[in-house]
């Protein structure tokens, strides 16, 4: 068994840090599925705990630098999975072929985690067209004249869906990085707090809004992003991301606005 | 070549979305903003229409977009911010090549090649994932901007070194007075604004 199915065999609650520079490294609730004695990262082993908290320079596994080329697609880490329950139906081939399609980095940025690396969807023309290709299905002639996209990877998602079904298209960005007035929201993070901003007379009052990023881990970033749409008088019809991190629980943090997504680890 | 010299109509309704601001992020920077563009989804939709007109049929397999901080000095009154992807990906759909983003250090996992360019003041570094682009590969690379062409130069230098063909380089905005189309090792450039 290659190291790639057995990370597909490996389940784990993963954590995510948002994006490189944030100090959001959200430890993971334990589920101990196997046989554990001390925690360390190799491949050949069944269901392990994996701890933000521990950082261990002996970590028996192979990085996940492996060559991206279309041809080993099939050989990538297979750890995420469609679900079902407001998620993409598990069913379509697309999903399948989504979930494949993204891959598993550990240890990156920071010793213990693993990072749901969405750059490999991109070079598969098929699963990108998909992933787009879904949420347009999902949210087109729905009235929705708003996509907010959360800095970075949001921008990557949220353009193709805006353009797609005729909704103009809001970065919503770290400080200082949006010229003009802005208007800004605090959120906090496991370490510390961070801000997200917003183009004052973007959205307009009324207006139905799609909030899309890569990944909800904990929610923070995705709630940040409702309440300053809301300050405006916008009205969020939904959230949507590629993939959830259900563990973390960041649906929980939505309040009453609903999250979909199309794919999330088993 | 600019679509500015080439009397396209769509070329007005996109030229006037995007927005000059003063002194942003430094006093004396004229900032080009085109997120007031992404909010005109028909002009949005005609930037992106533009690009894949002029592509589709080009054999290309991959957009290379870049999404990293450039700051010139007040002298040259023109600055960029970090900004990109927003281009790339609609493009890359349409004409049906992969996409590979290019970062700046630190935000992409796995193994990376980087390529080092120089700021006014100090240097920068753009990354790409090894294994992203192969040999045999056709890329376009996309920016929002384009003015002293460092960055561009180093996506070109990055593709190329991972043996890819670069084919064109196509932006929205050029910033002519700053002779960036002279930076890019000989590869065309395609813009559909220039702004003096």
């Amino acid at each position: 068994m290659n190291s790639f199915q057995q990370l597909a065999k490996f389940r784990s609650y993963l954590f995510q840090t948002m994006e490189g520079n944030r100090k959001s490294c959200i430890p993971l609730s334990r589920r101990l599925a196997g046989e554990v004695s001390s925690p360390d990262f190799g491949w050949n082993l069944n269901e392990r705990m994996i701890s933000s908290r521990v950082s261990h320079s002996t970590a028996v596994h192979r990085s996940g630098n492996f060559p991206i080329s279309p041809n080993n697609r099939l050989e990538r880490a297979a750890s995420v999975r469609p679900q079902h329950m407001e998620t993409g139906d598990a069913s379509d081939p697309r999903i399948t072929r989504i979930a494949s399609s993204i891959r598993v980095i550990p240890d990156f940025p920071k010793p213990g985690i693993l990072f749901q690396d969405i750059t490999t969807l991109l070079l598969d023309i098929k699963a990108f067209r998909d992933t787009i290709d879904l949420f347009v299905e999902r949210y087109k002639e729905k009235g929705i004249s708003v996509v907010a996209g959360v800095e970075a990877r949001g921008f990557i998602f949220g353009p193709p869906i805006a353009l797609a079904i005729g909704a103009k298209f809001i970065p919503m960005r770290k400080p200082h990085k949006l010229p003009g007035p802005v208007i800004s929201e605090e959120y906090s993070l496991e370490y510390g707090t961070d801000v997200m901003e917003m183009h004052v007379g973007a959205v307009e009052p009324g207006e139905k809004v799609l909030v899309i990023d890569d990944l909800i881990a904990t929610g923070g970033t995705l709630c940040a992003a409702i309440k300053l749409l809301e300050r405006v008088g916008a009205v969020v019809v939904e959230c949507a991301c590629v993939i959830e991190l259900p563990e973390l629980k960041g649906r929980d943090r939505l309040g009453d606005k609903p999250l979909f997504v199309l794919v999330s680890p088993a | 070549m600019s679509a500015y010299k080439d009397n396209d109509l769509r070329i007005q309704g996109i030229k006037k979305m995007i927005r000059v601001v003063p002194d942003f992020p430094k006093p004396g920077i004229m900032f080009q903003d085109i997120t007031t563009l992404l909010l005109d989804a028909g002009a949005f939709k005609d930037t992106v229409d533009m690009f894949v007109e002029r592509y589709k049929d080009r054999n290309i397999s991959v957009v290379a977009d870049s999404f990293v901080i450039n700051y010139l000095t007040i002298e040259t009154r023109e600055g960029i911010e970090a900004r990109g992807f927003i281009f790339g990906p609609p493009i890359a759909l349409a004409i049906g090549a992969k996409f590979v983003p290019l970062r700046k250090p630190g935000k992409l996992p796995g193994k990376l090649m980087s390529e080092k360019y120089v700021l006014e003041y100090g240097s920068d570094c753009l990354q790409m994932h090894i294994g992203a682009v192969e040999p045999d590969d056709r890329a376009l690379v996309v920016d929002d901007l384009v003015a002293t062409g460092g960055t561009l130069c180093a996506a070109i230098n990055l593709l190329e070194r991972a043996g890819a063909q670069v084919v064109e380089c196509a932006c929205v905005i050029e910033l002519p007075d700053l002779k960036g189309r002279e930076k890019l090792k000989g590869k065309p450039l395609y813009v559909l604004v220039e702004s003096h």
